[in-house]
């Protein structure tokens, strides 16, 4: 495809100013003369904002990286990911074209973009809503056919489901991305066939779904507000911004990396729970560090475990990251009903209660016992929080 | 270099620099590689695959002889050297393989095509190619580019190997052209349609290795094998670029750079390049004799006689102008000075110390540029004055030498730390620390701009003391090719060209366009064109042009050259020697010569060193007296590139580039 400026472009660009403060945090991830090397998460960025990339948006990335015009044009002509012409206002599809979604039926998909949409691809539909393009693999070859609608993949798609995700779209809503076809992830249609017992943990959504409905930014333009500015590499060695002092990251992320740091595991474990924003990746992290030994090592102990519940009633285990409904059955079975049990665990106790699961090495993977010392404090963290909001687990 | 590595390629054993690239080494070893991308003045690419070769004991494919350096090949058993091979059937099946993707959407117009003849592409094919093609299917066409009047495109026939794109970013220093899409929508282009904004733009034809990009007032003319190849010298500058200067019959057609790694490199400007036009054009043809206030034509006879009958007796002054060959400027000096006149070379009244090599020509040369880490200009805009030489500064500017000028702003095509635009900056200069262009090898360059004012002695005088400090090398860029040359020959007067022309009742102009002649005076001029000198004159004798005879030309950092006869000149012209002989016949004070050999060996006997060509003699350094310079601001000496002696103004493609320039120019200062 023969990828030239738009005939028609705008008469100026320029970042939002929190696009700007990240775009210009962006440059200091490079030496000093070394700034060109910044220019496709500039010209991303500089798209998720606009739609596309229109010349004075080129211009305007160019500028700014010290580089020549056509070294820009270079860059965003060589990728398809780049746009270059206007895309529709809600969203721009990009329906996979390629071997797997082929034969699962992605033409008939282009045909009902070509009937909704526009006639021919890259042209924006009549009310300047959509517009589409056939695309190479997007790697979701086993949930064919597929489209990925903004930053999101609608999967195993029918025409009629991508006629109603398009008509919703329309009118303003954002359909739940993932499979459409009520699949989970990409486990075979007739439901998982290995690893089926890991079907106790089952979220809702898939990991990615998750996120996309977390993050909500599936059709959003980006104006840089979303998520708070971070750069971290300054504290790797990066150079600061302009000269000056170094760039701000986030701060709940930046403190609680400097405790983690301070402190040993145990208490961090505590903090982020409390903390705002994105302790969710906090405990994921600060889990698996805490011993990356394997439990085969440590000589296994029974711990003290419980007939029956307190007279309070048994905790929610389900609100522990990695236990579902089923294992939550199998932990009461040993004796296992509230969280300070768990959270009183040591290795040897990890050790026993790990050879007694089908899936090794969970307890520490999931953090278990950091999250139930939280738990047990009374505090919460943002699994427990989504599910006690509900939805998290199918309700049975 | 001690650190050599041995490697067999075909079988022949060589010993090269591990940082040398196969394809350098296997041309050390005398062996061919072919290629389109490579050119040793140029990044690597990496991008046609024509250069693949086999390495033994490496991946089992192929490897791209330019991207792959001698270092990286790993030995044979047992510390065994590495082998190359470039004539095994692996080689040869991907050479035909890379051939024929070549060849996919290269259209088959050779008869048409202006390459044809001598286009890397037909060689290749035929040399390494298959006779057949396997693609049946449609070609692809791509869109014509305007990139001015000096370029023609025909981008379909592009096999995208970004020789140009890489010149005109890295050489040219220009940043129009870039190479967009990807796969078969890869194109070149330049940003926006721009045309090219660069003295050397012209270049990329040469280094086009197939006919995308031809050269535009030379289209269709004449096919390489018609024409006849004279190696020779440039004089559109002081830098003495090598050419090469194609004739068909009497007819220039074109002009092509050689090789000279000591002066131009491979490159040339477009005002070298594409001046020809002006060879054919206001050419004087026949003697003329200015009767009743009306020149009218005249015999040789008839006009040498007024000639001669003029000078008779009379007080006369010689003026010689840019482009006369030394030989001519010897000549002249000998018969003047004979006849008790004065002569002088220095017609825009550039100070120039006369007895003093290295005031005017320096102790730079051109490869010292090279080198240096640190370079001054004073007074001169080297883009403009020799844009050849603005290259290699931008060379040294890329490889981290700090560049500094003292004059107007100017756009050189590289960055530069602006001292002041004034004297007075000169002169803080001297005054300064130089602890840092102590740390550097230096090179001051000092254009004639600085020197043709009132006080230019001064000037000079406080740039020679600059660079004594600072311990550089100086060079005098020169606007005139034959400047130096006349200088070397002592056609110098004390007190420059008014102390010449004082009093003067006859005056010879040979060759000078450039000078104001006040009235009164009997003025013959001899000359190739009908340009200023020759409307000022009462006798008009007919001279040669540049490539229409053979001349010593040495160059602003005093190389000798020799220049040869591309053709003959136009009409009744002669060459100049032979007119000013014949003229001393007449004057009864016949020269002691009868041919141009003659007169070069009696001219080298008086200045030795003009007899070894092509060797820049060492001047010892003897600095002028330290004057007190005026308070004024630099003026370049240059303001149109493209009209500088009368060969490019009675070219029309010059005065097009001209008024383009100019335009551009308006426009630029519009938008601001």
């Amino acid at each position: 495809m023969l990828r030239r400026l738009h005939h028609t472009q705008p008469d100026s660009f320029a970042f939002t100013p929190d696009n700007l403060a990240w775009a210009t945090a962006q440059l200091t991830k490079y030496p000093e003369g070394r700034e060109a090397s910044a220019i496709i998460p500039l010209l991303w960025r500089a798209q998720e904002q606009e739609g596309w990339l229109s010349k004075p948006a080129l211009e305007y990335v160019a500028d700014m990286l010290g580089m020549a015009y056509i070294r820009a044009l270079e860059v965003a002509s060589f990728y398809f990911m780049f746009q270059m012409q206007p895309t529709g206002s809600i969203a721009h599809v990009q329906v996979c074209g390629t071997t797997s979604c082929m034969i699962c039926g992605a033409e008939s998909l282009i045909a009902v973009c070509q009937e909704m949409i526009a006639a021919n691809p890259h042209d924006v539909s009549e009310d300047g809503n959509f517009s589409w393009e056939e695309v190479e693999c997007l790697g979701a070859c086993s949930n064919a056919p597929m489209v990925q609608i903004g930053k999101d993949f609608y999967e195993d798609l029918t025409p009629d489901m991508l006629r109603d995700i398009l008509t919703r779209l329309g009118k303003g809503e954002v359909p739940v991305p993932g499979p459409q076809n009520g699949r989970y992830g990409c486990e075979p249609a007739g439901g998982a066939v290995v690893l089926a017992d890991y079907e106790s943990g089952k979220t809702q959504y898939n990991a990615s779904v998750q996120l996309a409905t977390d993050i909500g930014e599936t059709v959003k333009r980006i104006d840089g507000s979303e998520v708070p500015l971070t750069a971290p590499w300054t504290d790797r060695g990066g150079r600061p911004r302009n000269g000056e002092t170094p760039v701000e990251p986030m701060t709940a992320a930046k403190q609680a990396a400097a405790e983690k740091a301070a402190k040993p595991a145990k208490a961090a474990a505590k903090k982020p729970a409390a903390k705002k924003p994105a302790p969710k990746a906090e405990v994921a992290k600060a889990a698996p560090k805490v011993d990356a030994t394997p439990t085969d090592d440590v000589a296994e102990k029974k711990p003290r475990t419980m007939t029956a519940p307190r007279k309070a009633g048994a905790d929610d285990l389900k609100q522990l990251k990695g236990v579902g409904p089923k294992l939550e059955t199998t932990l009461n079975e040993m004796g296992f009903w509230h969280f300070d049990q768990i959270a009183k665990w040591d290795d040897a106790a990890v050790a026993w209660v790990d050879s007694r699961l089908k899936f090794k090495g969970r307890i520490i993977r999931d953090g278990w016992i950091d999250q139930a010392k939280a738990l047990a404090a009374g505090e919460e963290t943002e699994f427990s929080k989504r599910v006690q909001k509900g939805g998290v687990y199918k309700d049975k | 270099m001690t650190d050599l590595r041995k490697i067999i390629i075909d079988e022949k054993e060589v010993e090269v620099d591990p940082a040398m690239t196969l394809i350098q080494a296997c041309e050390q070893a005398g062996v061919e590689v072919p290629r389109f991308c490579y050119h040793e003045r140029l990044s690597i690419a990496g991008n046609c695959r024509m250069c693949l070769v086999e390495v033994v004991g490496g991946p089992p494919k192929p490897a791209a002889s330019c991207a792959m350096q001698v270092r990286d090949l790993r030995p044979g058993p047992e510390g065994a050297p590495p082998v190359v091979k470039t004539n095994s059937p692996m080689v040869k099946k991907a050479r035909e393989g890379v051939m024929e993707f070549m060849l996919i959407n290269h259209p088959l117009d050779c008869p048409i095509c202006d390459q044809g003849g001598e286009c890397d592409l037909q060689d290749q094919a035929m040399a390494y190619g298959l006779s057949t093609t396997r693609h049946k299917e449609a070609k692809r066409a791509v869109d014509d580019l305007d990139l001015g009047p000096l370029v023609s495109t025909a981008m379909t026939r592009c096999i995208s190997c970004t020789r140009c794109v890489r010149f005109t970013s890295e050489i040219a220093g220009i940043t129009q052209m870039g190479q967009t899409g990807r796969g078969e929508d890869a194109e070149i282009t330049s940003y926006l349609n721009e045309t090219l904004d660069s003295n050397l733009q012209g270049n990329i034809i040469d280094l086009c290795p197939v006919g995308a990009l031809t050269s535009k007032p030379y289209a269709f003319s004449a096919r390489p094998w018609e024409l006849r190849k004279t190696e020779t010298i440039d004089v559109m500058d002081s830098l003495g670029a090598n050419i090469r200067v194609d004739t068909k019959g009497r007819e220039v057609m074109r002009i092509l750079p050689r090789n000279h790694d000591g002066v131009n490199e491979e490159w040339i400007s477009d005002k070298t390049r594409f001046v020809w036009d002006g060879l054919r054009r206001q050419r004087l043809d026949t003697p003329y004799i200015r009767e009743g206030g009306k020149l009218r034509k005249a015999t040789w006879g008839e006009a040498l006689g007024k000639a001669a009958d003029a000078m008779k007796g009379k007080k006369v002054a010689g003026i010689i102008g840019d482009l006369v060959s030394t030989d001519a400027a010897f000549s002249l000096k000998q018969l003047i000075e004979g006849l008790g006149g004065k002569v002088e070379c220095r017609t825009d009244s550039a100070k120039l110390p006369d007895d003093n090599r290295s005031g005017y020509v320096g102790t730079a040369s051109i490869e010292d540029i090279d080198t240096a880490t640190g370079i001054m200009l004073i007074g001169t805009d080297p883009n403009i004055e020799s844009p050849v030489l603005n290259a290699r500064i931008r060379k040294a500017w890329l490889a981290g030498a700090k560049i500094g000028v003292v004059g107007p702003k100017i756009d050189l095509s590289y960055e530069y730390f602006h001292i002041g635009d004034d004297r007075a900056a000169l002169a803080n200069l001297n005054e300064g620390e130089h602890a840092d262009a102590l740390t550097r090898e230096t090179v001051v360059i000092i254009g004639q701009g600085a020197l043709r004012e009132a006080d230019g002695e001064a000037v000079l005088s406080q740039a020679m003391k600059f660079a004594e400090t600072t311990e550089s090398k100086l060079m005098v860029l020169h606007t005139a090719a034959g400047r130096v040359g006349a200088m070397d020959v002592g056609a110098v007067t004390e007190g420059g060209l008014e102390a010449a022309l004082d009093g003067a009742e006859v005056i010879y102009n040979l060759g000078s366009d450039e000078v104001e002649i006040s009235k009164g005076a009997f003025v013959i001029y001899q000359g190739s064109h009908g340009d200023r000198g020759a409307h000022r004159a009462d006798v008009i004798l007919p001279g040669a042009a540049y490539t229409e005879e053979s001349g010593v030309f040495v160059n602003t950092e005093g190389r000798p050259q020799l220049a040869q006869r591309a053709g003959f000149a136009p009409g009744d012209a002669k060459e100049n020697w032979a007119i000013l002989r014949a003229l001393s016949a007449e004057l009864e004070a016949t020269q002691p010569w009868d041919s141009l050999g003659g007169l070069r060996t009696q001219m080298i006997e008086a200045v030795p060193h003009l007899g070894a060509m092509d060797v820049v003699p060492e001047n010892e350094w003897k600095r002028v007296p330290l004057r007190k310079m005026g308070k004024a601001t630099f003026v370049n000496a240059i303001t149109d590139f493209y009209l500088t002696n009368p060969i490019a103004r009675s070219s029309q493609l010059m005065a097009e580039l001209s008024a383009n320039a100019k335009a551009r120019r308006e426009t630029a200062m519009a938008a601001e």
